[in-house]
């Protein structure tokens, strides 16, 4: 039982270790504000969820579990406002998405 | 402004936690992390919140700014007067233990009394800086 809860909360750390990974390779690496957000979105939800749940795992049913699932919860819930309101100030702000055919007038 | 409903709502369901989590630090502040300060920037960043999606007009409404500037001045009476009074009963200042027949008894009063003072001060504080940078208008100093 420990074994098994040990092997499933480390493949939850690995996993969300590497949606971090490629959440900060998409922040670097992409084209425009949007593309962008959407690699930092992931990072959160994906990333820091996973991790939170491995460690949910990695701590048993005690107060500090219940603790970090109402970080999660509050993280499912913040972060894809917070990913919403920076699109919408950015397309407020007149700044448009990126499209192959448009490549050299990118802002 | 009509069309921003997902802001709205989400900071409908934020605001309360986000009072309830600034109390939570508050009062236990003496056994964990967390106390006056912190709590009182948590409790602010609510009322800022409320202002930055709902507009600085309707927030001055819910904590008009004369409010905010008096919290400010109440918590620092809060904490000097809990001084004083230790100086009133044979203390010297900020000796809490002689606020109770028992010291220990004492130390909890005082310690909860100032971080109930720094709160009042830090989350008034907090907001009418707010409100005085977000009032701003270009070009008025």
């Amino acid at each position: 039982m420990e074994l098994v809860l040990d092997i499933l909360s480390w493949a939850a750390i690995v996993g969300g270790l590497f949606f971090m990974v490629v959440g900060a390779v998409g922040v670097l690496r992409m084209p425009d504000v949007y593309t962008r957000l959407h690699a930092a979105g992931m990072t959160d939800t994906m990333g820091a969820g996973l991790i939170l749940i491995g460690l949910t795992l990695q701590a048993g049913p005690t107060l500090v579990a219940v603790r970090l699932m109402l970080v999660w919860a509050f993280l499912l819930f913040t972060n894809p406002i917070s990913t919403h309101a920076l699109a919408r100030a950015a397309l407020s702000g007149g700044v448009r998405p990126f499209r192959v055919d448009m490549k050299g007038e990118q802002p | 402004m009509e069309d921003r409903v997902i802001l709205r709502v989400g900071a409908k369901i934020l605001i309360p936690h986000i009072l309830l989590f600034a109390l939570y630090v508050q009062f236990h502040g003496d056994y964990g992390p967390g106390g006056g300060f912190q709590a009182g920037v948590i409790f602010a960043s609510a009322f800022i919140l409320y202002a930055l999606i709902f507009g600085l007009a309707d927030a001055k409404r819910v904590l008009p700014l004369r409010f905010a500037s008096f919290c400010a001045a109440l918590g620092v009476v809060m904490f000097a007067g809990v001084g004083v009074a230790t100086l009133l009963m044979g203390g010297v200042f900020l000796e809490y233990g002689v606020l109770r027949h028992d010291p220990e008894h004492g130390q909890h009063l005082g310690i909860l009394l100032v971080e109930l003072g720094v709160f009042t001060t830090v989350f008034g504080s907090m907001v009418a800086i707010f409100y005085s940078f977000a009032g701003r208008r270009k070009g008025r100093s």
